[in-house]
């Protein structure tokens, strides 16, 4: 019998040594970067062209947020009924509304209201969400059940329908960015919360967790040093999901009438004052569309870019 | 299945209760006069305020509102509207047309949300797979009313091929238009998610187990692969049905549809505060009753739901 | 010459990843006559199970043959269609896989799952008949209430049970050929062994060829004639299976040989250890660890020593769990029954017991993080049960786990340096300057390079990451450490190797040591003293010699047969 090719039968083969040499048992590899979960993130989003366009996006979106002045010169609110519904022309590209004012201006003007919105609610949704998340998962017993009931009331309201409520209560003067944030952020965070809850109550049961309470920890330096660290990425991909949320609720209460009152820029409220001359001027409604639209898109492909690098199983699935 | 059936209708009390009450602290709470905002810009006369204030209990007490209101639905009693009509009886005329309006937006997203979904899964990283994908990112990116708007522009103004606006009795060939736009707001959710959650079936050892024991993948892929990804989908659509509440009443403003949504939306445009508060309450009323059901079905998909004590 | 029932030459596997195409499988040649078994062993990708699974075409993700050929009763299986093998899948080859709890489809019911099969191979046609086929099938696996439990679903199943369901499954059209890819590495060990019998006695009552897979030298050698030992995606090593563990050649096989804690127990329980140990180090040479060698040490070293004050003493612990039912009634659980056992210092004392015998509930109170329903424990003479929080803060220091899951036992945002000095900064021992010194210390005692000081745990592997862990619980220079088992989640050559760790640190530190583990071929290498627990209750305790020497009582005994390997003649 050879000894370098194996005969199957009932003989004893020995593969040649050199053809599978012994490497050292559990041998440390030191020459590979260092790695951990959010420099993982970083170079997979680094990698991704969704997370560039979305970022330049985002980024020309807040830059036109600040400083309206430097794309338009035109005053939004100077209208001329003269030019009612008036296609493009010399200095405005868009044409007018049908009350006589620039639609380019308009949207240009209207994209700092819907990001505030969008930031405020997120802010508020993050804020209320992980408060009551990380209590209820962390502390568990009736601290949660309490809490989860609460939140099941809240989530049990969908977050438009309670928002209509609010703002219907409020003469349109008193209505403003606040206001509206106010109204959505309060019943959209129990979501938020119900993630956060899960993934601690994940969390929790890992033996790190019982590692650091078997050095003496304590529970609240538990949930801050170890807890809320790893439990984190999905809340972070749901935020800047729910960001484009807050803005379309915004654009739909102000479409409703229920939103902010027209003194205020707002694409909700241009959509729903064009809606009328659908027919005939289409564009004057499709414009501020097109800037909702894109602005949403820009936040739900961050959002998914986000959840990608995060979550290796969907890293997978891609 | 009964023992949950009951455990989940005893769990269904406290929510049911805690968002009534959550719903009209909110209006008593606020700092508006819901009174004084129906008037808009006008100024009412102190005596027209004080019979609207006794016709809608709202000099009484709260938690007396409360009850009232509460005690009314127990007796079918749930108002009145503005123009003085009982919120019951318009329920009744307006219901049948919203719920043929939901159903088939129901039917369209499902179908076609579960099918498309099912096929990007099992063609991941193909042509397919990505053109859905981007498909379903356009349409989440698109707000429910600038999708009518745009549909109710081109299939209706240019085209003809739908009546912009619903007719007399709602027939179902009027409704379709507005259900498809209805549709649209669920289903690239609905094609995502079935799509990850095929993808993640797929993976699980059972389904090699199914071809290792001699399963043709006809077999496999609906009795194993899609049987299994449809529960994360059951429950994404009845969390969803709040969002085709908000989507309704916007899709039945602008098509005209005479149903439930189309009545909250004028009562908003109207700055009907009252009767916007009783309209909301039955929706969300309806949305807790739809995701009882719901939680029903999960459970006659999910036998390990169902047996638990 | 007739052909083997299977042939498989020159056979190459690859999976494409992100960084290439990664070669699993080289050059593999098999053959397998019919009604014969063969056990293919080695560790976590060494390429088993993938070579394996190849034969009918289930490779996982991206894997896909890339060249040689497989022959399977005078077929090509390689070049079939898809419609082809699954018409050879289930029918003509069997496949019993390894996870009893994923194997089955949730949502459906047994029955289901077994009429399916059935039905799907033609062993039987019309409702009636593949219900009683199905209610046979699941008879044959050892399932005696089958009629009763058709209409039950998987979780509500024991993995015994489970397993049994996958086992008839693939044997329900009596196939030529069954791919039992590790059917039982999930179970209790007195569960494996009763499966294994009945695996065993169904396939040759049909004459069924068996591949088993394991990466248990001793189970594999236990129930097969042949073995195929695999590295590195190739075959290293083949031959009739006593040959193989009597006298391995390859470098590899011997470090196997050498490591199999199964095959190390039966060694030393040979009356003539002093001379196998000699025979096999002389054999090996270059063997960089020999669990024998380590066990015998040991055993020298306490001789010398004599009698020491107790460490730990378990006085009559009780632990009562309260568990709510749907209706929100609470029934009481008695997780441990007056438990009373004691530790000697820097000895060690082996927990061992099947899953849901207590044995981590005792570790959980000592450890205060669980509480004491009744009776007492003592550290260092000092009670637990009266020990209010800063009392018990301070004994933290004294004691430390180490817990079994690698993957999850590190905090996976910290990096290594400060996982294994946050005990130092808790506790406030030193420092930031001095921390680090003992940081770099204490990789140094487990081993490590100091270059880990600034890595994150994905970057380790399971054993370095139980090293590190081992290094955090030394962190306070404790005097016991509980081990949860640490070792069992280990590849067989890195448990050894974490073992003889374990070995060294305890003589040099004169570390107290409890072991909770599953596994009794584990405890025969590592401890001084063995305390067999059964559904809550302390079943037998006695120095290691005595357990394993002279066991008492019938479980024990059973557990001891239970150990894989046991019912083969070494000749050593």
């Amino acid at each position: 019998m050879s000894n370098n090719e194996y005969t199957p039968g009932p003989g004893h083969y020995v593969a040649p040594l050199e053809e599978t040499p012994l490497a050292a048992v559990d041998a440390v590899n030191v020459d590979e970067k260092p790695s951990n979960l959010w420099r993982d993130a970083w170079q997979d989003l680094r990698g991704r062209i969704s997370f560039w366009i979305s970022s330049v996006l985002i980024l020309l979106i807040v830059i036109v947020a600040i400083f309206p002045q430097l794309f338009s010169s035109v005053d939004p609110t100077k209208c001329d009924l003269q030019f009612s519904n008036q296609g493009p022309s010399e200095g405005h590209i868009l044409g007018y509304t049908k009350l006589g004012c620039d639609v380019y201006s308009r949207i240009i003007h209207g994209t700092g209201t819907s990001v505030s919105v969008g930031l405020i609610v997120t802010v508020l949704v993050f804020g209320l969400g992980v408060i009551f998340g990380a209590i209820a998962g962390f502390y568990g017993g009736w601290v949660d059940s309490v809490l989860s009931r609460v939140g099941d009331i809240f989530f049990s309201i969908p977050y438009i329908l309670a928002a209509i409520v609010v703002m219907s209560q409020f003469k349109a003067e008193d209505r403003n960015v606040w206001v509206i944030s106010l109204a959505i952020g309060l019943f959209a965070w129990p979501s938020t919360a119900r993630v956060l809850r899960a993934e601690i109550i994940r969390v929790k049961q890992a033996d790190y967790i019982t590692s650091a309470k078997s050095i003496g920890l304590s529970n609240f330096k538990i949930l801050m040093r170890h807890v809320l660290p790893n439990s984190i990425a999905p809340v972070i991909v749901i935020t800047t999901l729910s960001l484009a949320g807050a803005i379309v609720a915004e654009a739909t209460l102000s479409y409703l009438g229920v939103g902010l009152p027209s003194t205020i820029m707002s694409w909700g409220n241009d959509i729903g004052a064009a809606q009328d001359n659908l027919r005939n001027s289409p564009m004057t409604l499709i414009y501020p569309s097109i800037a909702l639209s894109i602005t949403v898109l820009a936040f739900i492909m961050l959002g998914e870019a986000v959840r990608d690098a995060l979550d290796p199983k969907a890293r997978a699935r891609r | 299945m009964a023992r949950y059936i009951f455990f989940r209708l005893l769990q269904a009390i406290p929510v049911l209760l805690g968002t009534t009450l959550l719903i009209y602290f909110m209006v008593f709470a606020m700092p508006g006069d819901p009174i004084l905002a129906l008037f808009g810009d006008k100024t009412p006369t102190p005596a027209q305020l004080e019979a609207l204030r006794e016709q809608y209990h709202l000099n009484e007490p709260f938690i007396m509102q409360y009850l009232r209101f509460l005690g009314g639905i127990f007796v079918g009693d749930l108002g009145t509207t503005y123009s003085g009509q009982p919120v019951i009886s318009v329920l009744q005329s307006t219901f049948p047309v919203t719920l043929r309006l939901a159903l088939i937006a129901l039917i369209l997203e499902t179908v076609f949300g579960i099918g498309l979904g099912l096929l990007s899964g099992l063609r991941k990283g193909g042509a397919s797979d990505n053109i859905i994908l981007a498909f379903s990112l356009l349409l989440i990116s698109l707000p429910i009313f600038v999708i009518a708007f745009v549909l109710q522009y081109l299939l209706t103004f240019q085209t003809s091929i739908f009546r912009p606006t619903v007719g007399e009795g709602a027939p179902w060939g009027d409704l379709i238009l507005p259900g498809i736009v209805l549709a649209t707001a669920s289903v690239a959710q609905i094609i995502r998610l079935t799509r990850t959650s095929v993808i993640e079936t797929m993976g699980q050892d059972f389904v090699r187990t199914a071809y290792g024991k001699g399963l043709s993948r006809g077999r496999v892929i609906p009795v194993h692969i899609l049987r299994n990804s449809l529960i994360p989908v059951v429950t994404y659509i009845g969390t969803d049905l709040g969002v085709m509440m908000v989507g309704a009443t916007v899709t039945e403003g602008i098509f005209n549809v005479p149903g439930v949504g189309r009545t909250l939306f004028q009562a908003i445009k109207q700055s009907e505060g009252p009767t916007v508060v009783s309209f909301v309450t039955v929706m969300v009323l309806l949305y807790l009753i739809l995701n009882l059901l719901i939680d029903l079905l999960y459970a006659v998909l999910d036998p390990r739901i169902r047996y638990v004590k | 010459m007739t052909e083997p029932l299977l042939q498989i030459r020159d056979l190459e596997i690859a999976f494409k990843t992100q960084n290439g195409i990664v070669q699993a499988v080289r050059g593999v040649n098999l053959d397998l006559g019919a009604g014969e078994t063969l056990a293919i062993v080695g560790e976590s990708g060494s390429g088993k199970s993938t070579t394996a699974t190849s034969i009918i075409n289930l490779l996982p993700g991206t894997g896909h043959i890339t060249g040689g050929s497989i022959r399977f009763d005078g077929r090509e299986l390689t070049s079939l269609s898809r419609k082809e093998m699954e018409n050879i899948r289930g029918r003509e080859i069997g496949f019993v896989p390894q996870d009893p709890m994923s194997n089955l489809n949730p949502v459906w019911s047994i029955g289901f799952q077994v009429e399916e099969a059935v039905r799907a191979n033609g062993i039987a046609t019309g409702r009636k008949e593949v219900k009683k086929r199905a209610i046979e099938v699941l008879k044959e696996a050892g399932l005696a209430d089958a009629d009763r439990r058709m209409k039950q679903y998987p979780h509500q199943f024991s993995g015994g049970m489970r397993q049994r369901v996958l086992i008839g499954m693939g044997l329900a059209a009596n196939p030529k050929l069954l791919i039992a890819d590790e059917p039982t590495s999930a179970l209790d060990v007195t569960v494996q062994r009763v499966i294994l019998d009945h695996l065993e006695s169904l396939t040759q009552e049909l004459g069924t060829a068996v591949i088993f897979i394991t990466h248990d030298l001793g189970l594999a050698a236990e129930r097969a004639k042949h073995l195929v030992v695999m590295y590195k995606g190739r075959i290293v090593e083949a031959g009739p299976s006593v040959e193989i563990l009597q006298n391995p050649q390859h470098p590899y096989t011997k470090r196997l040989v050498a490591a199999a804690p199964s095959l190390a127990s039966r060694r030393i329980q040979s009356a003539d250890a002093q001379l196998a140990e000699l025979e096999v180090s002389t054999q090996t040479g270059t063997v960089d660890f020999d669990l024998v060698a380590a066990a015998a040490g040991r055993a020298e070293l306490k001789a010398k020593q004599g009698p020491r004050p107790n460490a730990i003493e378990v006085d009559d612990v009780t632990k009562v769990f309260k568990i709510r039912q749907g209706s929100g009634r609470a029934v009481d659980f008695t997780a441990v029954d007056k438990m009373s056992f004691a530790v000697e210092k820097g000895t060690t004392t082996a927990i061992v017991g099947e899953s849901g015998s207590g044995k981590s509930t005792i570790a959980r109170m000592l450890l205060g993080l669980e509480t004491i329903t009744s009776g007492d424990i003592r550290v260092d003479g000092e009670s637990l049960a009266g020990l209010d929080n800063k009392g018990l803060f301070k004994l933290r220091r004294k004691m430390q786990p180490v817990f079994q899951d690698p993957y999850g036992s590190l905090n996976p945002l910290q990096s290594i340096g400060n996982i294994i000095g946050e005990p130092l900064d808790v506790h406030k021992v030193g420092d930031s300057k001095s921390r680090r010194n003992r940081v770099n210390e204490l990789l140094d005692q487990v081993s490590l390079p100091k270059a880990m000081f600034g890595r994150y745990p994905n970057e380790l592997s399971g054993g370095q990451r139980q090293r590190v862990a081992i290094a955090r619980a030394l962190a306070l220079k404790p005097e016991i450490i509980v081990l949860d088992e640490a070792v069992s989640a280990l590849d067989v050559l890195v448990q050894a190797q974490v073992l003889q760790l374990l070995a060294e640190l305890q003589e040099e530190l004169e570390l107290t040591y409890l072991f909770i583990t599953h596994d009794l071929a584990v405890v025969r290498v590592i401890a001084d003293n063995v305390c067999v627990m059964e559904q809550g209750k302390l079943v037998e305790a006695a120095t290691t010699d005595e357990v394993f020497g002279n066991p008492k009582m019938e479980y024990t005994q059973r557990l001891l047969d239970a150990i894989p390997g046991s019912g083969i003649k070494m000749g050593l």
